[in-house]
């Protein structure tokens, strides 16, 4: 960042010299300081998974949830700060109740992420708003299979195979990279990303975190949180391997 | 003045005593019912009970437009969440539009993820809320709702009509089943409530539902049946009932004619 | 509230018929446009109104009102068509229909039959009456002649026809309608609708079936 200081980085109306919007840059930084997020598209549905730092050990567990539902079919995972994580799921669900209104179906995962992605974008227009430290990976199944998307603070959104954002996102992406992912069943896929996450956490610099599982199977459609014992079967198999890992180094 | 010949004869604008259509209705002037508006294609009787198990109810599938029976394969009967049943009589546009507003109260309520379910109570309050405010915009919603359900083992089972009257009973009719299935289902249901099996509760229903085929002239001999137990809601796939007629072959002329 | 049509409005006193078969739907009409039930204002009128490239609406009811909602509803297939960069459901259509014409049952006297060709279910056809209910259907009449057919229609509609089959049923209904219903006449006027596209069939008025003995 060595345009800090010019000036140029104060609002989002503003572009630096070399065509940049430093605050929409500064967001994505917000997202990338957060817990890690993966999403997973597989032949049978999409699987999501949070690494959701505990900030006290005085909170509820599950409280602050990072992975909501968007009308029933449909999960959104985010990552950056919680607050305008679910000011975005707020309007995906403003959004997905709106075309359920008109077109009377549900609303298809393109539909909802060119939706949300163009909300986004709006709040990287104007000097009275800060964009989104926020950003969302959208799970679902409609009637084309299982659809992934992930949209960032600037508001650009790609589909994905698989996709990670947060601090281990680099060694996420690397690890998803070596999965098979349309032979893994949705209950695998459970599995490995439970292990993926575990195997990003940083254990030295954040200490403890949940780990947040959910879904969208071809089987009902709806997204749920993965079963309790389906996630505690993951859980423990991921500790098992990261034991295993610490033992060969 | 009319130029059309066509309006001359006796069955001009004013009055055809032979239309069947109800959007030409005839009404008396200063009808209250042109301020509001006239339902058209209509669903019949819904009859309901509580059984040992939970609660069933019954309904035909007919969508009558006046008196031509036009949609004959209507399903009145809907579930709202996994232990609630929702039967409709009236107009089916608006029953179309009740089942939306549910389904999204619904999808609103699946968001808060706290394991929490609204309840056939819940269903029932708020649904008799928004019809009673229907009608104090002047604009109801023209139904006769009953209301069935099953939740941590107690039995539910309301009516809720368009002006948003509201009663619970262990049984419920709505339009001429209030007349002619009411005095049975009241003799066969209350006081039995808890010992009433699943096939007598079907018996019962399946013999009001024929007494209101033989009496009513908007209904079909094609019914649902939907229950709510533990286990969750259960429609079932439209039936015919047996019915018996041979009584009438004997019967000769109105009087003292012997053949 | 006004059901009905205003005095000295334009009615499509109509026949239509629309049937579903495996691989898509027929959809048919009369041509007759009348006023007052007695001029006939257009006798070649087509009532069978594009909405999508594989979906059609037949109108009845006043004719103002149902050119304005059919209207309406091409503009949110076409939305819809690019904004999904795919057709539009059939589905989707009637449920615009039912839309419009629930939201404004006190302004409009329409009765709309919804039909077409989707990938998702093939052929389907709804039938969206005056008051603005939505019913799905293996096939739906509408109109003023409709209520002359019922009989017809009844013994002669059988599921699974083949596509000839169907163009027959469709053309018979219609003449028998326009035989015996002064506010349907004049040409009868086919569409068969399957994924390759709309084929339109005319039957010129003294081409149409006379049918009955006297």
């Amino acid at each position: 960042m060595s345009s800090i200081g010019t000036g140029y980085d104060l609002s989002v109306s503003t572009y630096s010299p070399d065509g940049r919007v430093f605050q929409v840059e500064y967001a994505a930084k917000a997202v990338d300081n957060s817990g890690t997020v993966i999403g997973l598209r597989v032949a049978e549905g999409i699987v999501l998974a949070v690494e959701k730092l505990v900030q006290s050990k005085l909170l509820v567990p599950k409280s602050n949830r990072s992975i909501q539902t968007v009308d029933t079919h449909i999960g959104v995972a985010t990552a950056g700060l919680l607050a305008d994580g679910r000011h975005i799921v707020n309007r995906a669900r403003d959004e997905a109740e709106n075309y359920r209104d008109i077109y009377r179906i549900p609303i298809p995962g393109k539909m909802i992420a060119d939706r949300v992605g163009h909300y986004v974008q709006a709040y990287t227009l104007y000097s009275s708003v800060r964009p989104f430290g926020a950003s969302a990976i959208i799970g679902t199944f409609d009637h084309d299979g299982p659809q992934l998307y992930m949209i960032e603070p600037s508001g650009v959104y790609w589909g994905y195979h698989g996709c990670a954002i947060g601090k281990g996102k680099q060694v996420a992406k690397t690890e998803i990279e070596k999965l098979s992912l349309d032979e893994l069943s949705v209950v695998d896929a459970v599995k490995q990303a439970a292990r993926i996450i575990y195997a990003v956490h940083d254990e030295a610099k954040d200490k403890e975190f949940e780990l947040e599982l959910s879904w969208v199977t071809a089987q009902n459609k709806r997204h749920e949180f993965v079963p309790a014992d389906l996630a505690a079967e993951a859980e423990r198999l991921a500790k098992e391997s990261l034991n295993e890992e610490m033992e060969d180094d | 003045m009319d130029r059309f010949s066509g309006n001359f004869d006796r069955f001009s604008d004013l009055f055809n005593p032979y239309d069947s259509n109800p959007t030409n209705a005839n009404h008396a002037i200063g009808d209250f019912t042109k301020c509001t508006r006239k339902p058209l294609v209509m669903g019949s009787t819904v009859l309901g009970l509580e059984y040992q198990d939970g609660v069933m109810i019954a309904a035909d599938t007919l969508g009558s437009w006046g008196q031509l029976a036009r949609y004959r394969n209507e399903s009145r009967i809907y579930p709202v969440g996994n232990f609630t049943v929702l039967g409709a009589a009236g107009d089916m546009s608006d029953f179309q539009h009740t089942k939306h507003m549910l389904d999204s109260l619904m999808i609103k309520e699946y968001y808060t993820n706290d394991d929490h379910v609204l309840s056939t109570p819940h269903i029932y309050e708020y649904l008799s809320r928004v019809l009673y405010h229907r009608r104090s915009k002047l604009d109801p919603l023209w139904n006769t709702y009953v209301v069935g359900g099953y939740n941590n083992g107690e039995r539910f089972l309301g009516y809720v009509d368009l002006l948003g009257t509201t009663y619970q009973s262990s049984i419920v009719a709505t339009g001429l089943g209030a007349y002619f299935a009411q005095p049975i289902l009241r003799n066969a249901v209350e006081g039995r409530e808890g010992i009433l099996t699943e096939a007598e509760a079907i018996e019962i229903l399946n013999t009001c539902m024929k007494i209101l085929f033989y009496r009513e002239c908007k209904t079909l001999n094609r019914i649902q049946r939907a229950k709510v137990t533990a286990d969750g809601v259960e429609i079932s796939e439209p039936y015919a009932l047996p019915t018996e007629w041979s009584f009438g072959e004997g019967i000769r002329g109105f009087g003292t004619q012997t053949q | 509230m006004e059901v009905g049509l205003k005095p000295g409005e334009i009615s499509l006193g109509t026949t239509l018929i629309a049937v579903a078969f495996d691989g898509g739907v027929v959809v048919g009409a009369d041509s007759r446009t009348s006023m007052g039930g007695s001029y006939t204002v257009n006798r070649v009128t087509d009532k069978l109104t594009y909405v999508s490239d594989r979906i059609y609406c037949c109108r009845s009811g006043s004719a103002a009102d149902t050119q304005a909602v059919a209207s309406i509803v091409t503009y949110y297939l076409q939305l819809y068509a690019i904004q999904h960069e795919e057709e539009p459901p059939v589905r989707v259509a009637a449920s615009l229909f039912q839309e419009l014409c629930y939201k404004n049952k006190d302004a409009l006297s329409a009765g709309i039959i919804c039909a077409g060709w989707d990938k998702h279910d093939g052929g389907s056809v709804f039938g969206i009456p005056m008051g603005g209910s939505m019913h799905k259907l293996p096939y739906a009449t509408a109109g003023s002649g409709s209520t002359y057919i019922y009989g017809y229609c009844d013994t002669s509609f059988r599921q699974n026809m083949t596509k000839e089959e169907t163009i027959e049923f469709v053309k018979t209904g219609v003449a028998l309608a326009i035989g015996r219903d002064g506010s349907s006449g004049g040409c009868i006027r086919l569409a068969v609708i399957t994924k390759d596209g709309v084929q339109r069939h005319f039957i010129p008025g003294d081409q149409v079936p006379a049918l009955g003995v006297i």
